[in-house]
């Protein structure tokens, strides 16, 4: 017992000062003024960005969902496949992750532009050019392109549990391919699902490269809103702080939401 | 007496990434009848059971059902349910539910419905066990709510897939028994795979013997064991001695170097054959004036009988026993005519 006390030491100690303390520090620059006064102005500030907000998670949602919608038969027929066949796919699944994440969004950049290569190409056949970057489209195709492998690895690594004679068992009791969906891989999973949705939602909900990006300056999130407080010319820490803390307990609350269903030992049940 | 048969395959052949799996399969299965696949592994008895339960699409055949062809009915529309070999319960739904599932598919009323599966989980001996999770029973229990879940949807054929392979070995037999009592309480059809001849024997009505994507013989319990059609089949059925033999005439042949007297006819002349001697049909006798002798290699104690290897005239002879010989010593063995069976060789691809 007094063992596996010493042990856990460092790891305690390294999150207390890297996950700890830092979230204390926002915030107390939260509530306080540079002068290090209470104050609670900087949260009430926060409520006039409610459009920015609204927005980031408007889109984080739709990415989310449009995320969903593609991993999950994705996921299903990987899952489905020989032993070499998982490993190649989840390898391409992948592997856009081992490039640079800022250079995959330039990527796109020279893509989507006004002279990039679909305009380009679309001006052959004399149509165009398509307005296509700096629109909220850009910025979800890039929130999707770049959070997608992260919805399909945890559907995919609850899906390779369920064995086909689950789902032969299914239309042997006389369900169609829906039913099979509905009453037996959805409930199934549930914790690849919840998982899934909180890896795309909440780095989509707080990014600040691919809206800059993608976006254009018409399409402020959250996170450039944060991001212009501490680095930008707006300069002003604490109400970045706040910000912060508003985000913070907007993404709890989401994530309670979907451990709701997400829990209730299913992870067990498929052993 | 015209006999109905529920399903019938005509010259079904099955293939697996160009592998042939089933090569030209006939088989009738009759009504109510507890018919079993039995045949070693691979011999294509599983793939034979998913054709009938439509997760197995023939290259070419027919399947019929009740005397209607199935060929491109799925599954789901099918009037057959399937015991699958590791139960596949659903883990997301207690036992209830599970029973319940394919009467609410077919929104069978709530009433009808709880009074199905109480009927059924009393059928096999579940009674009390509604709420209780899956995981929280043992193999046999689970394989009991298995066939509950099926039967409870009133198929007019029951499939099962080695459905007592996972359990162990006293389980098994009161499975069996249980399983059997089942059918004939139910008096629907019951076809069961399986590799154990055992298990075949006890509870079958009718064993459709297996071996290389074909069927070798079907048959009685009793038939296969005393007729079997084939060496393949004396050999898979019981333990046999099987020795190459040389038909002189009806009811004469000659193997490890004697002509025996036996009373198999319709060969031709000095054909090879094959000759089956089951190791309890030969008896021990003293050496001298004994038609067959050799020398006893092994003993071993199988509670019933003795199980002694006795090698002579070339062959080592398997012989089944209640009087024990020291290894090493000299013994005499006879067989009475009719426990010789010849059998045609088997053609050789």
């Amino acid at each position: 017992m007094m063992k596996t006390r010493a042990t856990a030491i460092p790891y305690l100690l390294w999150m207390v000062i890297f996950i700890l303390v830092p979230l204390l520090l926002v915030a107390y620059y939260a509530v306080t003024t540079p002068d290090g006064a209470f104050t609670i102005d900087y949260i009430s500030q926060v409520g006039e960005y409610t459009p920015v907000l609204v927005r980031s998670v408007w889109l984080a949602f739709i990415a989310t969902v449009l995320c969903l919608l593609i991993a999950y038969p994705l996921a299903f027929i990987i899952s489905r496949k020989s032993g070499s066949g998982q490993r190649t796919m989840v390898m391409l699944v992948m592997l856009p992750m081992w490039m640079n994440f800022l250079l995959r969004t330039y990527a796109w950049m020279t893509i989507l532009e006004k002279n990039g290569l679909i305009n380009r190409f679309l001006a052959q056949f004399g149509i165009g050019p398509l307005e296509m970057i700096n629109t909220q489209g850009a910025v979800v195709l890039g929130m999707v392109y770049n959070y997608l492998p992260f919805m399909i690895l945890p559907l995919y690594s609850v899906m390779t549990k369920i064995p086909n004679a689950l789902i032969e068992a299914a239309q042997d009791l006389g369900c169609n391919g829906v039913q099979v969906l509905i009453r037996v891989l959805l409930p199934l999973t549930l914790p690849g699902i919840s998982t899934g949705i909180i890896q795309v939602f909440v780095p989509s909900v707080s990014t600040f490269i691919i809206s800059r990006m993608l976006g254009g300056g018409g399409n402020l999130l959250i996170g450039d809103l944060i991001d212009l407080q501490f680095l930008g010319n707006a300069y002003n820490p604490n109400l970045g702080a706040a910000i912060s803390l508003v985000l913070m307990v907007m993404i709890l609350l989401c994530m309670s939401i979907t451990n709701q269903f997400g829990d209730e030992e299913k992870g067990e049940m498929l052993k | 007496m015209k006999e109905s048969n529920i399903v019938s395959l005509r010259d079904i052949s099955v293939d697996f990434d160009g592998e042939p799996i089933l090569v030209g399969l006939d088989l009738d299965i009759r009504d109510k009848e507890f018919v079993t696949l039995l045949g070693p592994s691979g011999c294509g008895k599983t793939t034979t059971l998913r054709t009938i339960g439509g997760f197995v699409h023939p290259k070419s055949g027919d399947v019929f059902f009740d005397g209607l062809r199935i060929n491109d009915l799925p599954p789901h529309k099918r009037n057959v349910n399937t015991v699958f070999q590791r139960y596949a319960l659903f883990p997301h739904l207690n036992v209830f539910e599970n029973v319940e599932f394919g009467l609410k598919l077919r929104k069978v009323p709530e009433n009808e419905r709880k009074a199905r599966v109480q009927e059924m989980l009393e059928l096999v001996n579940l009674a009390g066990y509604d709420r209780r999770n899956i995981h929280q029973l043992s193999g046999g229990q689970q394989q009991r709510i298995a066939i509950a879940r099926a039967l409870v949807n009133h198929p007019r054929v029951l499939l099962l897939d080695e459905p007592l392979g996972a359990l162990d070995l006293k389980l098994r037999k009161e499975m069996q028994i249980e399983l059997k009592r089942i059918q004939q309480t139910l008096e629907i059809t019951f076809i069961y795979v399986t590799h154990d001849q055992e298990e075949a024997l006890t509870m079958s009505d009718t064993v459709v013997v297996m071996n290389d994507g074909d069927i070798q013989q079907v048959g009685s319990p009793q038939d296969i064991y005393n007729e079997p059609k084939n060496a393949f089949v004396a050999d898979f059925i019981g333990e046999s001695n099987i020795l190459d033999g040389v038909m002189f005439e009806d009811c004469l042949v000659e193997f490890a170097g004697r002509k025996f007297d036996c009373v198999d006819k319709g060969f031709g002349k000095l054909e090879r054959v094959d000759v089956v001697i089951r190791p309890e049909d030969i008896k021990v006798i003293d050496p001298e004036n004994a038609p067959l002798s050799g020398m006893v290699e092994s003993v071993i104690f199988k509670g019933v009988h003795y199980e002694m290897i006795v090698d002579a005239h070339g062959y080592k002879w398997m012989i089944h026993s209640t009087r024990s010989e020291q290894p090493g010593a000299f013994i005499g063995m006879e067989v009475a005519p009719f426990d010789i069976h010849i059998m045609r060789k088997m053609e050789v691809e």
